[in-house]
């Protein structure tokens, strides 16, 4: 499996993305800069953590205009696996490809901790492997990802299943001092319609071998191969030749 | 000509960061001020032969770019 981790100018977990992939799972990996304009046939693309453009106007803004957005745009509507983490996320959303729009931590701190995130839906290419309500321990470090939806939008996440990552604390419950940032209904995760397009504030990829703390992350991108494995993802995969 | 841009959370989101400096404000002995909302102002320098056309190109740009609609509002004063 051919894995595209997306690097815009201030990513800085694209290393720990492309690790994962391609030295934790043994698969094949590539980094695909900004400018560039296609994604070299890649089966899953990864937006990884950073501070993308210095984080200018508002967090993932600028990146939203990068020129390769418009070929994840194409591989997403394709059907094509899309993870964003922590401001891979905040540029999914600003590029429209998930709804929402992130706000300043409800305490205003950058928090860089290890919490508990709970897994609401499995039917997705990154949670297909685990287990129902797993919770997981993953760390975070960000500033602005106090997730925000209005009202219809958010019943609208509820209908249709997309809250895929919720906080919650070790036992997992959601509480509000499990809740880190202040997110509505303490949304961690989300996915698009189609269920393909997936955007957490946590870092699976930095949770990935027993050696930097924890490996819960792991899961994630065992989902997506072994979603790709069953042939599951097959069509977006053509579309992409 | 000229187009100010001012954006602001819209009022049903909340502005930890406007409530962190009213609470300030309060702390220096400013109880009259009920209420701060951080926003930002941009100054756009436009070609623009008028000003329906500088306030044209100003919401457009504040549409696409300098405003999150999620989240945010925006005025334009043009000179």
């Amino acid at each position: 499996m051919r894995f595209a981790v997306v690097v815009f100018p201030g990513s800085n977990c694209d290393h720990d993305a492309y690790h994962a992939a391609k030295h934790v799972l043994g698969q094949n990996a590539d980094f695909v800069w900004h400018k560039e304009t296609d994604l070299r046939g890649a089966d899953v693309v990864v937006l990884p953590g950073g501070f993308s453009h210095g984080d200018y106007l508002r967090t993932g803004a600028i990146a939203r205009f990068s020129p390769v957005m418009d070929a994840v745009k194409k591989f997403a509507a394709a059907g094509g696996p899309v993870l964003g983490i922590c401001n891979g996320f905040q540029i999914l959303l600003e590029a429209g490809l998930l709804p929402g729009a992130m706000l300043r931590n409800r305490g205003l701190k950058f928090r860089c901790e290890h919490v508990f995130v709970r897994v609401e839906q499995l039917d997705t290419p990154f949670t297909l492997a685990c287990r129902p309500q797993q919770v997981l321990r993953i760390p975070i470090a960000h500033g602005e990802g106090n997730y925000f939806t209005t009202p219809d939008e958010l019943r609208k996440l509820e209908q249709n299943r997309q809250i895929v990552f919720r906080y919650v604390n070790e036992a997992g419950a959601v509480t509000d001092d499990a809740n880190p940032n202040g997110s509505i209904e303490s949304i961690a995760g989300i996915c698009n319609g189609r269920r393909n397009v997936v955007g957490l504030m946590p870092h699976p990829e930095r949770a990935c071998e027993l050696a930097v703390g924890s490996s819960d992350g792991l899961v994630m991108f065992e989902s997506v191969v072994a979603a790709h494995v069953s042939g599951a993802l097959t069509a977006a995969g053509s579309a992409q030749t | 000509m000229r187009a100010r841009v001012f954006v602001t959370l819209k009022p049903s989101v909340f502005d930890p960061q406007g409530k962190t400096i009213a609470d300030a404000l309060h702390s220096l002995g400013y109880s009259g001020v009920e209420d701060v909302r951080q926003g930002k102002y941009f100054e756009l320098e436009l070609a623009a032969e008028s000003s329906e056309k500088a306030r044209s190109i100003a919401s457009e740009v504040a549409d696409k770019l300098l405003a999150n609609p999620v989240i945010e509002s925006y005025r334009i004063e043009v000179e």
